[in-house]
């Protein structure tokens, strides 16, 4: 799983069935210095994510797991919103 | 998923009997904004994308769960024709 902060998201009218009904937020992958680390992606939320907040996500076919036993075909989910990390 | 750009279709006369039927677009990757990136994909379209289109693809193992994909030997498959991308940073 990774870091990111959500900064957008995408309205697509015609999707695949499985789609229906998902969020889908651009995410920024980050560093844990909040740098971005990374291309923009898109990824379907699982917990009820917003714009600005720093979450973390699950990239390839575990993707899909949150939304069982619906089959969403996606590669990255928001499964977590952060409230805080450190590092030592 | 990734955003991309429609930029071409491919053709293959010899391929897996799996993929029969399947219709093939070359797409080009964009940031959010709509700017190109380096690297081009070869997809499965799902969901019938035009030339031009902004897609939403799949890419992985997960490309299989596209509708109609089950089992088919493919890691990359446009499931969303995008209408608006709005970002914020």
């Amino acid at each position: 799983m990774f870091l990111a902060r959500v900064i957008g998201t995408v309205v697509a009218t015609r999707k695949d069935p499985g789609l229906a009904g998902t969020k889908l937020l651009v995410i920024q992958p980050l560093r844990p210095d909040r740098a971005p680390s990374g291309r923009p992606l898109v990824a379907v939320d699982s917990v009820g994510a917003g714009a600005a907040e720093e979450v973390f996500y699950v990239r390839g076919r575990e993707a899909a797991l949150p939304f069982l036993p619906a089959e969403v075909p996606t590669d990255a989910a928001i499964v977590g919103i952060v409230d805080h990390w450190s590092t030592s | 998923m990734i955003l991309a750009r429609v930029v071409g279709t491919v053709v293959a006369t010899r391929k897996d009997e799996r993929l029969l039927g399947s219709k093939f677009l070359l797409v080009r990757m964009i940031d959010p904004r709509g700017k190109d990136e380096a690297g081009y994909v070869v997809t499965v379209d799902t969901v019938d994308a035009g030339l031009g289109d902004r897609v939403l693809v799949v890419s992985g193992s997960s490309a299989r769960m596209a509708s109609g994909l089950k089992d088919c030997p493919v890691d990359a498959a446009i499931v969303g024709v995008v209408d608006t991308v709005e970002v914020k940073d």
